[in-house]
């Protein structure tokens, strides 16, 4: 089974690699672009088919390791 | 008086780190490896700079999760004096021995150059050689030094006096031009509840020598000196 998290900036928290990416859009014309925030994502191969348990294992892995959630949020996808 | 500094693989300031605590305590510190799961008998721990685990993920995630960090999290606990500089200090922040976190940069730059420091608190067991309101010139060099903490953690480590160094200039004047790497509120670096765990992104171990261009960390280094003689 797959699992897929993804690790973003929590709102709030400021992200300059956001928003120097977000400059750099501009600068090549794209004008229709808000807001840009940069965040990671993480791909796991993992054991087992029950989802319900993958999930809370995964979750958990997020909250020990692959998130920090002072600053992060974090959403995980299984497949 | 015993020390130790711990060794996480990518670390390159260890030595720095062993010559400051050798020159205070006049007794080479112990060096113990990441992988240990037992820190000696010390007065002092010494988590040096550098960029543990090549910063993979985060600044300091992996390390503070390797095996030696379980007994630096139970010393911490029974009082034991413990110093995090720059990677040292993400590894305490994620390591969950300090609160917030440090993001890359608000100029995204490596900055990497001598800066003014204002001492907050001159009681810690970390700057208590130093005078209210003394200014000091350390060096820093990192990506990731940024301090960020909800509201309310910052307003609980102002009232409990636990910001201990702040980002200013050569007069003191802290205010966002002297502001070094965006922390919120020019934070360079913060206590523990209990006053035993220091983070802070600048580093005094590389002001010890008249050769480095100012001595000014010697006195961080005494201060921890005097708090556990």
């Amino acid at each position: 089974m797959k699992a897929r998290v993804h690790v973003t900036l929590k709102n709030g928290v400021l992200d300059p690699q956001g928003k120097a990416v977000h400059h750099a859009l501009q600068g090549l014309g794209f004008d229709g672009v808000n807001d840009v925030r940069q965040g990671k994502f993480i791909e796991l191969e993992i054991d087992g088919t029950d989802a319900a348990k993958a999930k809370a294992e995964v979750t958990e892995m997020c909250e020990k390791l692959l998130a920090n959630t002072v600053i992060e949020d974090y959403t995980i996808e299984l497949a | 008086m015993k020390s130790a500094v711990i060794l996480f693989p990518g670390i390159n300031r260890e030595n720095d780190a062993i010559a400051a605590l050798e020159q205070a305590t006049g007794t080479k510190p112990t060096v113990v490896w990441h992988g240990e799961t037992e820190l000696p008998n010390v007065d002092i721990i010494m988590v040096p700079g550098g960029f543990s685990y090549g910063d993979y993920l985060r600044c300091g995630a992996m390390a503070a999760k390797s095996p030696i960090m379980r007994a630096v999290a139970d010393r911490a606990k029974a009082g034991v004096t413990i110093l995090g500089v720059c990677n040292g200090f993400q590894i305490l922040t994620e390591a969950g021995l300090l609160p917030g976190a440090l993001m890359r940069n608000a100029s995204l730059k490596f900055i990497c150059k001598n800066t003014h420091l204002k001492i907050e608190n001159t009681t810690s067991r970390f700057t208590n050689q130093y005078g209210k309101g003394d200014v000091v010139d350390y060096p820093v060099a990192h990506h990731d030094g940024n301090y960020f903490a909800d509201e309310d953690t910052l307003n609980r480590l102002e009232g409990e006096g636990r910001v201990v160094l702040r980002y200013c200039d050569a007069n003191g004047n802290v205010d966002p031009a002297t502001n070094l790497n965006g922390s919120q509120r020019n934070i360079a670096g913060i206590i523990n509840e209990q006053g035993n765990v220091l983070g802070m992104m600048p580093h005094p171990e590389n002001a010890i020598d008249p050769l480095h261009g100012g001595i000014d960390g010697r006195g961080l280094f005494k201060s921890m000196v005097e708090a556990v003689s």
